[in-house]
Formats: C-alpha cells, structure tokens, sequence
C-alpha cells in the first residue's frame, strides 16, 4: 500500500495532514514547556529533527535484523545515542540555549515522536521513505513551535525573535509566559485547525454531492 | 397530550422532563440579577469616584459585543438579550481593583466571554464562572495593576492603603468591622460594602431567583472554620466577623457561587458545595501564600460539579437502596 504514495507525500504529510504536535498530539511536553520564545523553540525543534531523522534511518536499516520481542528496548538504545550526540554539540556549541532548554533536551530520549515515528513507520518501510518521513515529521514540529513560540513572546514579551514588534504602549501579558498560557495556546491553535480542516472537509463533501447529481441529470437527460 | 377526567379540575399532563417549573423565566430572572446589583454598583461609586462607572460600563459593552460576535461567527442564534453577557460584564467590573485601565478591562471582558463561557457552548455549557475566569486571567497576566488598591474617598483609618486582608496577613492589622460593613475600606469596586451586597443578595433570595442553600452553607462554613482556629488563638487568627465581611466573601457568596449553571441542582450538593468554599477560602486565606481566595476557592469548587451532582442524587422514589 505505501508502494502508491509517492516520495514526496511521504515527507509532506508530516507538515499539515498528520502534524505531530496539532494532529497526533504527540510531544506536547517539551511543546508546551520551551516555547516562552520563538528561538527555544527552534532549538528545540531543530534538535527533536536531528534525533528524528538519523534514529528514523538507523533503525529503518536495522528492522530486520531485530527481534520483534525487544524491538522497544533496541530503539531507545539507538535513539539514546543520537541524543546524547545533540546535547553534547548543544552544550559545547550554544552553551546559553542549552542552558535555557534545561533538561529538555536530554529528554527528547522519550519523545513520543520519535518512538511513535520508529514504531509506526520506520520499523516498517524502506531507510529513504523513513528518512523522509522523519524530515517531515521534524518540519512540521518545528513549524508547530515557531507558531507557538511566536504567539507566546508577541504577546508574552512584546518581542519577536528577540526583536521588539509590538509597541511601548502595550502591556505584555505576563500570563502567556507562564504554563497557563501555553496551555491556553496549544488549545485554541489545536481548535482553530480541526474547525478549519472540518469545514473544508465539509465543503468537499458538498461540491461531491453536487457532481454526482449534476452527472445524474445528465444521464437522466441522455436517456430522455 | 392531556387526559381530562370527569371533573376537569383533576388534570393528568403527559409531557417529557422538566417537570418543576420556576417561577421566572430565565431573562426575567438575569434582569433581576441586575437589578440586585445596583447597590453594589452604587457604592462602588460613592467610595471610589464617577470613574468607576467607566470601568464597568467598558467590561459590560465587550461582554456582550463579544458574545454577539462569537455568535454571529459561529452562524448561531444571537443570545444577548438574555442578559446573561450582561451580567457577566457587570459581576466582571464590580470585582475589579479601583482605577483598573480601561484596556485591561476590556482584554478581560472578551476572555471571559469567549474563553469562559462560548468555548463551552455558550450559557448553560459553561463549567466556570466567566466572570471569576475573566478576573483569574487578567490576575495571571497583569498581576502588579490588578492588586493596586486604590483608597476609598472616605478614609478615615490609616489601613485603607491595602485591603483589609492584605493588612492582616501581612502586618496583623485586624481592620474594625463597622469600615468594612459599610464598605469605606480598600478592595475591589462593588465588593468592599457589605451593607450594599447584603441588600442585592436578600432581594435575590426573597424573590427565589437564588436557593438559600449556597449562601448559607458558606456563612455557616466560615463562621465555623474561623471560629474554631479564632477560639484557639485570637491573636493569630481574626475573628469570624472579620473574615465574613472582608475582601470578596460576601461578593462570592451571593453572586458569584450562585451562579445557576455552575453550582449544584441537588439540594445536599448545595451544602457540599457551599461547605467547601467556604473551607478553601479559609485556607487560602490563612495558610496560603494570597492574602484573598474567593475568586480561586469558587473556581475550584465549580471544576468538581458534576461529581458533587453525581452523588448527591436523590433516591429515585421506588428505587432499591
């Protein structure tokens, strides 16, 4: 069946169609936790990717020579190793954003996103197609967290990326800097995509209706 | 469907549930909400100045524009002559801090309605308290503004620079009732007068718009939760009176916990849920780190409704215990 879908679906879907923090709802610890500022989240995004894409590939090379009993336990052991690769490059190469990320990043280890990616499709197709499936799925967290991160420090603390967008005269919201506001901005971004992708489901269902009796009339007409 | 006997006095009606009817209709009874409030809102005018007035005039305008909104974006029957926004919008204003800003109010007004009670469904869905959610969120995002306590006009003691509250948790200065019973204290604009809330909420009770269950139940609990500890040590716990007409409780305990949507249906809910209210702000209030928790304690109490209603339901006539 995954024959059919072509190379470029395999990474694309991982942005909108099954989104992993808005769609599988996967990873939402370190989503909800480090996205005080758009900059952690794209540290944190870039090293989730990093661990995502190379764990994906390895153990796609390796699913068949695992057991199937211990195939959990030979993950994480893979996984484990990217990550310690992340936080050493982290915390020899951007000591400051490794510091804000805490311990995070050590914690990327159990992300659901990657185990779910290497149990639901990694362990079960080609190494290209879980890589790309895997460069997807990091695209697709990452545009999660910048979406995130940019609403909570816009309206958190005035700035953007660091720079100040919004005006003097602004109080910033001191709550969207605290877990509530996370909470209340995973919710709400969350809602507005299922209502948005509701609503265009049910428009093509109508424009299918439609089709389907104006092919009627006219065959009703072709009769006549 | 109706089966009429001989004697057409003796009338079997056949309908589906509800069966009880109130007495008002629920806009006659939003309206007369509003009207209990107006002492509040009077006081809040008489102690703190015209400006007041603008504070709840703005925070009742986006109640309901933003109702009208959400419900016009969601393609739904437009609701905001039943008063309830309304309500929301002045319950908001009225456990407000003094000389609040205007903005603030407003990002505060919205939140409440859109977030507190739309999200849900609208009224009826609602599991909080929009206006105490409303106040919670402008708490957590702007926590300086909103506890700067304005002095009343009338100062007449020298502890109306902080609430009555304030003062005691932090300097153990136990404010004298007759300030508080009248309102001439520092505190939020319609809560710092008991006289004027006792008047609205006596009203309420009279006319059956609110049970007396609720109301009672936290007086009681206070009364006797600050009893105890007052009995054991005076000195370092206030007397019952005190905690009774101090900061919100009052305001709470006739507006806010009676809130028909999120208080219990069952008549020994009601006790449960006034009891605990009670017990949670007075725990908040001496042994937790804020010098005031109505506004939290309701909210708590609001989260465990339906379990309260699951099992206080009554035992259905006939039914196996």
């Amino acid at each position: 069946m995954s024959k059919q879908k072509s190379m470029w679906y395999e990474f694309y879907k991982g942005i909108w169609e099954i989104n992993p923090t808005f769609k599988q709802i996967l990873g939402t610890c370190p989503t909800l936790a480090v996205t005080v500022s758009v900059m952690n989240g794209i540290a944190m995004a870039l090293a989730t990717t990093f661990v995502l894409v190379f764990s994906s590939l390895f153990i796609s090379m390796v699913r068949k020579l695992i057991p199937n009993q211990v195939r959990i336990a030979a993950y994480i052991v893979i996984i484990a190793a990217f990550v310690t690769v992340a936080d050493l490059v982290m915390k020899a190469k951007f000591p400051e954003l490794s510091k804000a990320l805490g311990p995070f990043v050590p914690l990327i280890v159990v992300n659901c996103i990657i185990l779910g990616r290497a149990e639901a499709f990694a362990s079960k197709n080609s190494p290209l197609r879980s890589f790309l499936d895997a460069l997807g799925n990091g695209a697709g967290f990452l545009l999660a967290l910048v979406v995130m991160g940019g609403i909570r420090e816009i309206i958190g603390s005035r700035t953007f990326l660091g720079y100040q967008v919004m005006p003097n005269g602004f109080e910033p919201w001191l709550i969207m800097i605290l877990p509530a506001g996370a909470f209340l901005t995973f919710g709400l971004l969350m809602g507005f995509s299922n209502a948005y992708l509701e609503r265009k489901k049910r428009i093509e269902q109508q424009q299918k209706i439609l089709q389907y009796r104006k092919s009627e009339n006219e065959l009703k007409e072709a009769e006549a | 469907m109706e089966i009429t006997t001989a004697n057409p006095t003796f009338k079997l009606e056949l309908t589906s549930s509800p069966h009880v009817h109130s007495r008002w209709s629920t806009k006659q009874a939003m309206w007369f909400v509003v009207l209990a409030l107006i002492p509040a809102l009077i006081s809040a005018v008489i102690f703190f100045g015209p400006y007041q007035l603008l504070i709840i005039l703005t925070s009742v305008l986006f109640c309901a524009a933003t109702e009208f909104a959400v419900k016009k974006i969601r393609k739904r029957k437009i609701t905001v002559d039943d008063g309830s926004a309304i309500i929301t919008g002045l319950l908001l204003g009225l456990i407000l801090p003094p000389n609040f800003s205007l903005s603030s109010t407003a990002i505060g007004a919205v939140f409440a309605i859109a977030i507190g009670k739309e999200i849900f469904g609208g009224l009826g869905y609602n599991i909080f308290n929009p206006a105490l959610i409303g106040r919670a969120f402008l708490q957590a995002a702007f926590p300086v503004a909103i506890t700067t306590w304005t002095q009343p006009s009338y100062a007449v003691d020298t502890v109306t620079s902080a609430t009555p509250l304030a003062a005691f948790k932090f300097d153990k200065v136990v404010t004298s009732i007759e300030p508080m019973f009248l309102g001439n204290v520092g505190g939020s604009l319609g809560e710092t007068s008991a006289l004027a809330i006792l008047i609205g909420g006596i009203f309420l009770i009279i006319i059956g718009v609110v049970n007396y269950r609720i109301p009672l139940a936290m007086i009681l609990g206070m009364i006797l939760f600050a009893g105890i500890f007052w009995i054991i040590d005076p000195v370092k716990y206030p007397n019952p009176l005190f905690q009774l007409f101090a900061g919100g409780f009052l305001f709470g305990t006739f507006f806010m916990a009676t809130d028909w949507v999120t208080s219990p249906i069952t008549s020994k809910g009601m006790w449960v849920f006034g009891f605990g209210i009670a017990l949670l702000v007075f725990l908040i209030r001496v042994f937790g780190g804020l010098p005031e928790g109505v506004m939290y304690a309701i909210l708590i109490m609001n989260s465990i409704v339906p379990i309260i209603n699951r099992y206080t339901r009554p035992r259905i006539f006939g039914e196996a215990k």
